[in-house]
């Protein structure tokens, strides 16, 4: 596989990370500077799963580098299965663009697709699996308002499914980060995941409610909680219910505490803390353009200048 | 050299046949001879002639299998999954009735093409153009491509 593939988080070293957010600093600071480094260029986007955010963040990104995209379009499941071998798919695209952006539904998808492909590939998301350029710009939003050294967190919610956890809980694995895992038993980080962690030396600690750990945090790390992860509605309202965080609750946390969120948010972030200081998902989704943009700049090279 | 016996320290109360040419399989965790058989895609249909031993006192194991293959040296394939289901195997190649080669399994880093992943949502369980790869851990087996790992039921996975 090429080494320029960005497939998991598990393969980005402290200093490929520490690289990355400095160049999205550097953007971030002078965005105009690199407005048209890759003109020409164009990002093949393969989404398999819907996901709005995800593509418009990377469209821009693109976009604000000067280059463009090439779009597979929308894709409904049952094309999917019917259709075309994702190698095939990948190959063809990866004729057309001069990267690749792949999103889909079975984990390891990126991992294969990286196999067939000679232009730099991103996972943004297998399934159950990895999503790392959320993880980069995770960990830049944390550098940003916390530093990612000496750095207690807490990141609750669905822990199991959430892809974005586990990528994220690999990479803080690089730093002094103490981490603390809050949700449901039914939804605790995965026995592979946990694993993988320990492999790195990481101490997991798991917690059904957030109280007793919420006063020690620099960062309380937030994801949505499904309906469709529990058999009825009255057990997932009882159970989500304990993992709603409001302005009230917060009071018990240091002032500088920074609650984040991968978005889109239901009601697990009552928006009476959107006006506190703590508030820091809005700054987070905006990161993502220049995480992706730093990203890309380093995938694509030099080649354009 | 040769040693005498067909590379079993039970086999005095055994009534397993010695075998002229071919593969003793001894040391094999108790209960997983079928699943040895299996991995080889023995099931007496081509004719072999094969001898199988269960719960047999052995001084290593408490209790082992032992499996006696007449005319069949296994491949380097064969010996890498058989060291996922049996890691304390001892295989002795036998030549006129003498085991000429007598020698543990040990266990590979990587297998490729003789496992199939147990997770549906794998990208190697769709029909795509991809060949299994599992990394082997001390304790199991991992996928090279959605991660999941495989601890008991290895056998189960084997590709037929
Ligand atoms: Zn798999």
């Amino acid at each position: 596989m090429r080494q320029d593939h960005l497939v998991t988080s598990k393969q980005l070293s402290r200093a490929d990370v520490e690289a990355v957010l400095d160049r999205a600093a550097e953007i971030d600071a002078d965005p105009g500077a690199v407005a048209d480094r890759h003109a020409g260029s164009l990002l093949g986007l393969l989404f398999f799963e819907p996901s709005t955010r995800t593509k418009m963040s990377f469209e821009a990104a693109i976009k604000r580098l000067g280059g463009d995209t090439v779009d597979m379009g929308a894709v409904d499941a049952s094309s999917v299965t019917k259709g075309e071998s994702l190698a095939d798919t990948v190959r063809v695209a990866a004729g057309y663009a001069d990267a690749l952006v792949l999103r889909h539904p079975r984990q390891g998808a990126a991992t294969m697709a990286g196999e067939f492909v000679n232009v730099p590939l991103i996972n943004a998301g297998d399934g159950a699996g990895h999503h790392p350029s959320q993880t980069l710009l995770d960990l830049y939003t944390i550098q940003e308002n916390a530093g990612l050294d000496d750095l207690t967190i807490g990141i609750m919610g669905d822990l199991k499914y959430g892809r974005t956890v586990h990528s994220l809980s690999y990479a803080l694995t690089n730093f002094e980060a103490d981490q603390h895992f809050i949700s449901p038993e039914s939804l605790q980080l995965p026995r592979e995941v946990v694993y993988d962690l320990h492999l790195e030396g990481a101490t997991v600690r798991e917690h059904e409610g957030y109280e007793a750990i919420l006063p020690s945090l620099d960062v309380l790390y937030v994801t949505r909680i499904q309906r469709e992860r529990f058999p009825d509605e009255n057990e997932y309202q009882q159970v989500a219910g304990e993992y709603r965080i409001d302005a009230d609750a917060l009071e018990a946390a240091e002032d500088d505490l920074t609650v984040m969120h991968p978005l889109p948010r239901v009601d697990e972030i009552a928006p009476d803390v959107d006006d506190t200081d703590h508030a820091a998902y809005f700054e987070q989704a905006h990161n993502g353009v220049p995480v992706r943009m730093a990203l890309l700049d380093m995938l694509l090279g030099d080649g354009d200048e | 050299m040769g040693m005498s016996e067909n590379g079993d320290d039970a086999s005095h109360q055994l009534r397993v046949s010695k075998i002229h040419n071919g593969t003793v399989i001894d040391h094999v965790r108790a209960g997983q001879a079928l699943n040895v058989l299996a991995i080889l895609g023995i099931d007496g249909g081509d004719g072999e002639s094969v001898s199988v031993g269960m719960n047999v006192p052995s001084d290593r194991l408490a209790r082992k299998d032992i499996v006696k293959v007449e005319g069949r040296e296994l491949s380097q394939d064969e010996v890498d999954v058989l060291s996922l289901i049996a890691p304390d195997a001892t295989i002795n190649i036998v030549r006129e009735y003498d085991v000429v080669e007598k020698h543990r399994v040990e266990r590979p880093d990587a297998v490729s093409g003789v496992l199939s992943c147990p997770n549906s949502g794998c990208i190697t369980t769709a029909d795509e153009p991809v060949t299994s790869r599992f990394e082997v851990l001390k304790d199991g087996v991992r996928c090279g491509y959605c991660g999941t790992i495989v601890r008991e039921g290895i056998a189960d996975q084997i590709d037929t």
